[in-house]
């Protein structure tokens, strides 16, 4: 049972009062993309051990969706931040350097 | 012989006794028993059958690690099996039952499994489903099904009732022994919020009964201050009959407490589930006495040494007057002191190291008690219960020495930190040599979100297990400064290793000894697993199901992986421990339920005009959380003659639908149309104010997910319909892609499904009935078909759609939630002229099936595209882009070979049966029957006077008037004909009008 800041509403919400939206920073492939663009799209979802940039919704409190930059592994938790962005904050990369030398990157 | 001292016992009031029986037999025992205590009490050392074997079993330990002594508590509402007897608190009028035993627990049938114990070795079920699949059913399962199981489960609903309690706080320490106490002690000083739990009804844990003194006073004179101080402070919180079952991530950790367990019917819930979230959790949860192999160490009477102590010291229990204790430490010298102190007997102490010369040990020997090291139980002479024990030397292969005649056994092999807490979220272990076991390693703690420690661990459970070093590390565990209190006890020589006793002991002794007495796995089943290749310690677990008990191995698992590290030549470290998973015991299933049953098990939504149905005969259907009609049967009707009268008075006169279930989201914003242009299929930007438009929506893989009529209602807002079901859903999907990927795009969703009654008026007289009630014009020139306009009707104010689901003419007026019922009501009184009848779902259903309008769930299952429904017609060709537009464009989406909507008409009139499927010739790579087409609805149609039925077919479009086959779920088969699903006006004259 997670707890995750929402950046909007400043709640420390549990994982109850959200919801999950798998892999954050996709780019959407619509008509006129190649079968390999759109695979990738819709299907290939990273899934490390390890830091993960993830889509959470604040279902049960503001409704906004949010992204959040976690460790699969240990559950550390290295921020959340709008969904209205197309990369991790620096602030956020930053932090996971530091706590994570051997990262090899968001991309 | 088992009884109760004259004198003596810490935690029982002599003054009140206690009345309660054991399979049927009245028993007395005190106030401050645990049943366990009061049965031995009774002399009963006899409580159980072994799960495989049957073989007789009695009370091991006397606390929460007990693996033998479940018993089949209350009756009736209050039954509840696999009851630990020594965490049950004695009460007046307690009934319990030994179980998995037949005829009765002294005379057992089951226990020629144990003549034929060598036919069920380990991998016993495994290897028996190697044998012919034929001999499955009638052969072994009744044999298996007869002799396997614990307890019953309860036949009746609980009458008991539970709830959930949330708390948080800084800190939660869980163990409410001296190291816990003294954690919670000096974190409070510091201001933090502290919970402290005990799983037992009393503090201070093993401290008072091996007589350990604090600043130089007894132990429980400490424990009974430093409560005084911690119930005095604000900011400390205090549980007893408090188990913490698990720790998960981020500080959460449930606990279930025994709230009236011992006080049934008193009207307090029998338990509370706590659902904590700390900030940092403290493990004092003390360490567990491991048994010692050796043959026959399950018979009733062979103890752990530390619980022979506490029946002595807590309850005055005698477990024997001769009681030979067997240890490989100095630990259970103690149990000889206390043994010899209520003026009973020790025969020996057999202990299995070359020498013992601690002081513990020496003060044994003062007391003129034989000492003799270098030795071990040869075997255990007794059936129901212990006669004696023959010795031998633990470094030999068991030759007989001598023996000694005696009541019970004490055994001890050792400690084991409970390290369960800590190893649930991650927490990991080292072994440690000296003290052989496993304890936390502080290096690799459990951590949390900011990536620091979660778990700390305090005391014995990090392995001090000598009360003098427990303080300090409970004070260094919460990070505390200040001197420790001085615990004194005396200095123990380091335990030595023995997991077989004796160490060469040949075959027909090692079968006899038991490592997991609940699930009957001995010493000759791990090895034998180890000799068939499993070197793997989870894979011998599930093989010899060692440690798959109720108890989850805790007196077991350390001792059995000790044998498979010894048969693999193994350094026990590098086997290491399986999984510590929660719950630490077993919660039951009703704290978990909590609250949460019956009419509150989840919520209901009520639409305004729910109290009308239900006093008008409604019968139920849910949909989602609500509830609608199904139809309105009347006295005397059936449920399908019911919808038949509903069916035929829409078409012919007037029906009434409570349609406020729908889905309304409202869509408003300068990009409204074009995000709604993405949403939908078909486009919706174009849609004049005042006109309605049928729209699909679609997921980005090209799927039907849902439908609806569009309403545009300004020049800069849209109301969506959507199902029933789908409103939040859909609402969310619709976030998601605004807030997600269209960001930059203005415009805002509301739900707005409960804020509006929606009323469906359908049928010739619909008009009429409209005209009657007043204040709108709703002439077919004022509002055409498809058309929607707002104003008063009936002095309400509304908003009237002209869209149809029937296939009639119909209007859907939305009103205030608020007078949705007076509304209702307002149409029933005028309607009666025009003969209106209310209507439920399954006529809307049969209705719509009639007129070939598919189902988002019926006709479509997620694997469906609008093309395969023959709805290419809402697909727009112009958009350049709309979700799912690219994925319907794949190949095999949008190939003409797949199973496309039809309708199907039987060749003799009847009804197809829900979900048939059409076989097709030939067989599919898996050795089954190719399939071409099944029916997604099927009705007897009223209107129709026949059977009709809607079905995905192969190719189904072009296939018009073939006729193919359905089986019948009794047999034979059933013709249908492939034909147009426009079964009743397909012009679709009747709603035009």
């Amino acid at each position: 049972m997670l707890i995750l800041e929402c950046p909007y509403c400043g709640v420390k919400a549990e994982e109850t009062e959200l919801s999950p939206g798998h892999e954050a920073h996709l780019k959407r492939f619509g008509p006129g993309s190649s079968d390999e663009d759109f695979e990738s799209y819709m299907f290939a979802r990273k899934n490390p051990k390890g830091v993960h940039f993830e889509r959470w919704r604040h279902s049960y409190g503001c409704g906004k969706w949010f992204l959040a930059a976690r460790c699969t592994a240990t559950l550390e938790v290295f921020g959340t931040y709008p969904a209205q962005t197309s990369e991790p904050p620096p602030d956020i990369v930053a932090r996971i350097k530091a706590r994570r030398p051997e990262w090899e990157g968001y991309k | 012989m088992s009884t109760r001292l004259a004198r003596g016992g810490r935690l029982i009031d002599r003054s009140r006794a206690v009345d309660f029986t054991f399979n049927g037999k009245r028993m007395r025992g005190f106030a401050g028993d645990t049943l366990a205590a009061a049965l031995l009490a009774n002399d009963q050392m006899l409580v159980g059958r072994s799960f495989k074997y049957h073989r007789p079993r009695g009370i091991v330990a006397a606390g929460a690690e007990e693996p033998n002594a479940l018993v089949q508590l209350g009756t009736g509402s209050r039954s509840e099996p696999n009851q630990r007897t020594t965490t049950t608190e004695l009460f007046a009028g307690l009934a319990a039952a030994s179980q998995n035993h037949w005829p009765s627990l002294e005379f057992d049938v089951g226990a020629v499994n144990a003549a034929a114990s060598r036919f069920l070795p380990a991998g016993f079920y495994y290897k028996t489903f190697l044998q012919p699949r034929a001999a499955w059913k009638p052969l072994f399962e009744p044999v298996i099904r007869r002799s396997a199981g614990l307890g019953r489960p309860p036949e009746e609903p609980d009458a008991d009732r539970y709830e959930q309690a949330y708390a948080f706080c800084d800190l939660l320490v869980v163990g409410g022994g001296i190291a816990g106490l003294q954690a919670a002690l000096s974190a409070s000083a510091s201001g933090q919020k502290v919970m402290l739990l005990e799983q037992t009804p009393h503090w201070g844990g093993r401290a008072p009964v091996d007589d350990v003194l604090i600043d130089g006073r007894p132990a429980a004179d400490w424990v009974a201050d430093t409560v005084a101080a911690l119930e005095a402070a604000p900011n400390v919180t205090l549980r007893t009959r408090c188990m913490a079952a698990g720790v998960y991530d981020h500080g959460y950790v449930l606990a279930e407490e025994r709230v009236a367990d011992h006080t049934p019917g008193d009207g307090r819930p029998k338990k509370r589930l706590w659902r904590i979230r700390a900030g940092k959790v403290i493990t004092a949860t003390g360490a567990i006495e491991r048994p010692l192999p050796f043959a026959g160490n399950d018979i009733p009477g062979v103890m752990l040494a530390s619980a022979v102590r506490d029946y002595l010291v807590n309850w005055a229990v005698s477990p024997g007057d001769r009681v030979v204790i067997v240890t490989n430490n100095d630990d259970a010298y103690r149990t000889a002191i206390a043994v010899h102190r209520a003026g009973l007997t020790v025969p020996a102490v057999l202990d299995a190291r070359a020498e013992a010369n601690g002081a513990l040990p020496e003060e044994v020997r003062s007391l003129g008690i034989p000492v003799l090291t270098n030795r071990a139980v040869a075997k255990v002479k007794g059936g129901k219960r212990v006669t004696g024990v023959t010795v031998c030397a633990q470094a030999g292969e068991g030759a007989v020495l001598d023996s000694f005649d005696c009541d019970a056994v004490a055994m001890s092999g050792g400690w084991s930190p409970v390290v369960h807490l800590w190893s649930h979220c991650g927490g990991k272990l080292i072994w440690d040599e000296a003290q052989a076991a496993f304890r936390p390693d502080p290096a690799r703690p459990p951590i949390t979100h900011d990536g620091s420690a979660m778990v700390a661990v305090a005391g014995s459970a990090n392995g001090e297990l000598l009360s003098a070093d427990v303080l300090a590390d409970a004070i260094r565990a919460v990070g505390g400064e200040g001197e420790a209190p001085r615990a004194q006890s005396p200095e123990e020589a380091p335990t030595e290793p023995v997991w077989i006793m004796p160490q060469g002991a040949p075959p027909a002794l090692r079968s006899k000894m038991w490592l997991d007495y609940q699930n009957d796995v001995k010493v000759s089943d791990v090895q034998l697993a180890a000799r068939e290749g499993y070197e793997s310690v989870e894979h011998t677990k599930r093989y010899t199901t060692l440690g798959m008990a109720t108890d989850q191995g805790k007196l077991s698992n350390i001792n059995g992986l000790a044998v498979l590290a010894g048969s693999l030549n193994a350094p026990i470290p590098a086997v290491g421990t399986t999984t510590f998973r929660p719950p630490y015991t077993p919660v039951t299933l009703g704290a978990l339920v909590g609250e949460a049953r019956g009419e509150i098990f989840q919520p209901l939504r009520r639409t305004p005009m729910h109290d009308w149905h239900e006093a008008h005969g409604a019968y139920w259907e849910p949909v989602g959380l609500w509830r609608r009609p199904y139809c309105y049967s009347r006295p005397g009707e059936s449920h399908s003659d019911a919808v038949a009268r509903e069916v035929t008075n829409a078409r012919t006169k007037l029906g009434l639908l409570d349609a406020s279930t729908l889905g309304k989201i409202l869509v408003k914003g300068p990009d409204a149309g074009r995000f709604l242009d993405m949403l939908y299929t078909n486009v919706m930007s174009s849609l004049p104010v005042g006109r309605c438009r049928y729209g699909l929506m679609c997921n980005e893989n090209g799927f039907l997910m849902d439908d609806g009529v569009v309403v545009r209602l300004s020049e800069d807002s849209w109301l969506c319909h959507t199902t029933s079901g789908g409103a939040d859903r859909i609402h969310a999907h619709m976030e998601d892609w605004l807030q997600c990927e269209w960001w930059d795009w203005q415009g805002y969703t509301a739900n707005l499904t409960e804020q509006f009654a929606q009323v469906a008026i359908v049928g010739p007289n619909a008009r009429l009935l409209l005209e009657k009630l007043g204040g709108m014009d709703v002439s077919k020139e004022a509002l055409p078909f498809m058309h929607w306009a707002e104003g008063t009707i009936a002095g309400i104010p509304a908003r009237v759609f002209r869209i149809s689901f029937s296939g009639e003419l119909s209007y859907e007026v939305a009103v205030p939630a608020g007078q949705g019922l007076a509304f209702w009501q307002a149409c029933l009184e005028a309607g009666a002229e025009f003969g209106l009848m209310p209507y439920g779902t399954e006529a809307l259903h049969v209705m719509r099936a009639e007129k070939g309008f598919i189902m988002i769930g019926d006709e479509t299952d997620g694997t469906v595209v609008p093309q395969d429904l023959n709805l290419g017609w809402a697909i727009s060709k112009k958009k350049a882009d709309f979700i799912g537009k690219r994925g319907m464009e794949r190949t095999f989406l949008s190939s003409p070979d797949r199973w496309k909507l039809v309708g199907l008409e039987t060749l003799d009139g009847s009804v197809l049966p829900d979900g048939a499927i059409a076989p097709a010739a030939g067989s599919n790579a898996n050795g089954q029957r190719n399939t071409q087409g099944r029916v997604t609805s099927t009705y007897w149609s009223p209107t129709l006077k026949k059977g009709i039925a809607m079905g995905l077919v192969h190719r189904g479009t072009d296939r018009m008037g073939e006729v193919i086959e359905f089986p019948k779920i009794w047999g034979g088969v059933v013709q249908a004909r492939i034909v147009d699903p426009g079964f009743y006006d397909k012009a679709g004259e009747k709603q035009d009008v």
